[in-house]
């Protein structure tokens, strides 16, 4: 697979603040890459220079083939192939969803079929509705519908689903494995550890202005191998054990409760516990 | 959209993407209500108030309120592009309007195109409702000579385009949306006084004068005055003519300043 994002040895300071300390990265075309990581610790910088919003102090970045801090008409060409969702933006919203969108795809040589979109972040009931009017989780829906109408190569989604219903959150969800499916390239950065686990293909997990580790979502921190904690009530209250071999240790217990073990439970480490494991406990948000 | 076209180089052409913005943002100026209110009847109510306070003619022919029309469109030109994208654009900053549109193939040059569309516009709606009650309940005569007329087309032209350039270059100062109103209105304020819109110019102290001279919307006011004054009361002007083509070429000094600043300073974000 080819290249989407290649970065080497990446470095931003802030005054003496060093944000990125030396990023390494890749990430192929049409996979959903994630970045993991504790507020304050370069996961916003490094996104911000991949995205052409902010300059970097040393290192090589190619996003699409073309060092983003590119100008001028180059610029445009290029932020033509990409859509970037931000945080958050809050316009006076004195016009309807439908003209908003409609309007953005203007800016863009081939953009998507508007009322499509619209349907696509589900909003299609609202289309004619003042943007004002929105809650907070449809507004979030309309800036996802503005990154993807001119249907870029690279889509940037930081934190999306904030403030989504567990509905909503599903059928975004949806939306962008569909999007991946069709080609499409995304970067996500997000506080929810269930988002990465159920939508992206690999993770990478930043503190301290480094990657810590790049792996898919099963396999991060050693998860996979990592010891279960197998717990059951015994006759002298409850008990639990760390092992590496489960299964045996749930025999074993099996023979000698002789059936039904009373309060069974077998526990791998959840990515949050991984995550929170690799990141040294540092504050983590959300 | 597919009217919309393709320069070289395979993204929209930045005018095309220009006049859009300048439709979407008349749409969004004409939505806002209390806005448009303000912003269309403001000059008539000041120009009811000075019309009733000084009902005095300043020489044959020529009453206060003839005087004041001229200097209310001059600052018409001031307020609606200066004045309201000085505030306006540390707003859309702050919102992260801005920085949504940095994201997108939209170049500088059409967000520049779309504001000076909308400034123009409202103009010229502004100056139409002005000049309509003007003439219908404080006695404005209007200009026969169509030279006169001419002069005041190339004045709102260029004059829109040196307040909206000015008011895109003045937009990097205010800190936040929250004070911008607070550090720009008295800018607006005070030129207001020395360039004589609200008194006879030529009645200000010396000093007042050419620290206004300086500055466009003198040579604005004094240029509509060419216009809605009979020619004869030139004589009265500081330099005993309009100077028309000293007017002209401020303005557009003005404009071309406002334009390089404009494009050199430009800020999307409020962080660096």
């Amino acid at each position: 697979m080819s290249s989407v994002i290649s970065v080497r040895s990446l470095k931003k300071s802030y005054g003496s603040t060093q944000a990125v300390a030396g990023i390494d990265l890749d990430i192929a075309q049409g996979e959903i890459f994630a970045l993991l990581g504790p507020n304050g610790a370069g996961k916003t910088t490094t996104v911000e220079i991949l995205e052409g919003f902010r300059t970097r102090d040393s290192g090589e970045v190619s996003v699409l083939n073309t060092d983003p801090s590119v100008k001028g008409v180059a610029g445009r060409i290029w932020r033509n192939r990409i859509g970037i969702v931000l945080q958050s933006t809050s316009d006076a919203g004195d016009l309807s969803v439908k003209d908003t969108v409609a309007h953005f795809a203007k800016y863009y040589s081939s953009p998507r079929d508007v009322t499509e979109v619209v349907g696509a972040v589900g909003l299609e009931e609202k289309s004619n509705e003042l943007i004002r009017t929105l809650s907070g989780g449809q507004r979030r829906r309309l800036d996802v519908a503005l990154g993807i109408i001119g249907s870029p190569e690279l889509l940037f989604l930081d934190e999306p689903t904030t403030g989504f219903d567990p509905e909503a959150r599903r059928a975004f969800w949806s939306l962008i494995k569909s999007l991946r499916d069709s080609g499409t390239t995304i970067v996500l950065t997000t506080h929810y550890l269930d988002e990465a686990e159920a939508l992206a293909d690999r993770v990478a997990v930043i503190n301290r202005g480094v990657i810590v580790e790049v792996s898919t979502p099963a396999l991060l921190g050693g998860r996979a191998t990592s010891l279960a904690t197998v717990s059951w009530l015994s006759a002298d209250g409850p008990k639990s054990e760390r092992t590496d071999n489960p299964t045996a240790l749930v025999k074993k217990l099996t023979e000698t409760f002789q059936g039904e073990i009373p309060e069974l439970t077998v526990k791998r480490a959840s990515l949050e516990d991984i995550y929170i494991e690799m990141i040294g406990g540092a504050d983590v948000h959300n | 959209m597919s009217t919309t076209k393709v320069s070289k180089a395979g993204v929209p052409s930045a005018l095309a993407i220009g006049i859009a913005r300048g439709g979407l943002e008349i749409k969004q100026f004409m939505r806002q209500r209390e806005s448009v209110v303000f912003t269309l009847a403001f000059p008539i109510m000041l120009l009811a108030i000075f019309g009733s306070v000084f009902t005095n003619e300043l020489t044959d022919g020529v009453t206060f309120s003839q005087y004041f029309v001229a200097g209310m469109i001059a600052s018409g030109l001031v307020n609606t592009g200066f004045q309201q994208l000085a505030i306006m654009i540390p707003v859309e900053r702050d919102f992260g309007t801005l920085k949504r549109l940095r994201g997108t193939p939209m170049p500088a040059s059409s967000y520049f195109i779309g504001k000076a569309i909308v400034v123009f516009v409202t103009m010229a709606i502004q100056v139409f409702l002005l000049l309509i009650a003007g003439v219908l309940f404080f006695g404005v005569n209007l200009p026969s000579d169509p030279a006169k007329w001419l002069t005041f087309i190339w004045l709102i032209i260029l004059g829109s385009g040196a307040s909206t350039a000015l008011g895109i270059a003045f937009s990097v100062i205010p800190k936040s949306g929250r004070s911008a109103s607070a550090v720009v209105s008295p800018v607006v304020i005070i030129l207001q006084f020395f360039s004589g819109v609200f008194f006879v110019f030529t009645d200000l102290p010396a000093w007042m004068q050419q620290v206004a001279a300086i500055f466009p919307l003198k040579w604005m006011t004094q240029g509509m005055r060419s216009v809605f004054l009979p020619d004869s009361f030139a004589a009265r002007e500081v330099a005993g003519s309009w100077e028309s083509e000293r007017t002209f070429l401020i303005i557009l000094a003005w404009f071309i300043a406002g334009l390089i600043i404009s494009i050199r300073t430009f800020k999307w974000d409020q962080q660096k």
